[in-house]
């Protein structure tokens, strides 16, 4: 016997599921002007050398930019991919490890990205 | 699980294609795609940050056919992933929910991908020729 109560704690979103939504479109209204500025970027930069990169990406504004985007990108990314995850895969289990390797992947590659950027930026070019 | 009594969600496959529901699906299909897009990105800041020989070897990556036809995926799934992105932001709002600015958003997130990609390539092109 379990009250009706009982049988629905838990299983809704009530708790943490507006924040979700709330950093998956915060994170959207970001990426709108950083991705568009973004790849103006990079086609200007189609053709161009290590040296000419290096430059552009230790100006201030361009690695100020390329961070955000980065942030941006991979919060918006593992927001993303867990509610794949969550339609697409039933057992609890397998659901959580896939949640949770995505999240570190997500983290763990923002860091190299953001790292990359930072080294350049303080003058760390070999 | 038991089967619940109740109606299931509609399965894809008995309705007729419609714009709307082939551009939900992509959304998340670009979705995805951009996601795989993000670890060339971060391999090409790496590289950048490790020294010659490592951008080297990115640069003959996106060089390649491959190279050229991820990065070509990637373009036209950024371009729709965003389009249609503020689409979604615009309905988030309460707004243009009927049938026909839902149809009418959708056809102008179609020619916008189309437009925004052409742009971008054409002026990648004509950088890289020069």
């Amino acid at each position: 016997m379990r009250s009706p109560l009982g049988r629905a704690i838990g299983l809704g979103s009530a708790k943490e599921g507006l924040d979700h939504w709330w950093a998956q479109r915060i994170t959207a209204v970001a990426l709108v002007p950083l991705s568009l500025w973004f790849i103006s970027a990079v086609v200007g930069l189609v053709g161009a050398d290590l040296e000419t990169v290096q430059n552009w990406m230790s100006l201030p504004l361009p690695a100020i930019l390329l961070i955000l985007l980065l942030i941006a990108t991979f919060y918006h990314l593992s927001l993303g991919l867990q509610v794949v995850i969550e339609d697409y895969v039933h057992t609890d289990f397998a659901k959580l490890g896939f949640v949770v390797v995505i999240r570190l992947l997500c983290f763990g590659i923002a860091v190299a990205g953001i790292f990359a950027v930072v080294s350049i930026a303080v003058g760390g070019t070999s | 699980m038991r089967s619940p009594d109740r109606p299931l969600s509609p399965h894809l496959q008995v309705y007729r294609w419609q714009l709307t529901s082939v551009l939900s699906i992509l959304h998340r299909a670009a979705g995805i795609v951009l996601g795989t897009g993000t670890i060339l990105l971060v391999w090409w800041l790496v590289a950048a940050a490790s020294g010659p020989e490592a951008f080297e070897g990115v640069e003959n990556f996106l060089g390649s056919w491959l190279g050229l036809l991820l990065l070509f995926s990637w373009t036209v799934s950024l371009f729709y992933h965003l389009s249609n992105g503020i689409r979604h932001l615009v309905w988030d709002t309460g707004h243009a929910l009927d049938l026909k600015s839902t149809y009418l958003g959708g056809w102008m997130v179609v020619a916008a991908t189309a437009v925004l990609t052409l742009a971008a390539w054409v002026i990648g092109i004509s950088r890289w020729v020069s």
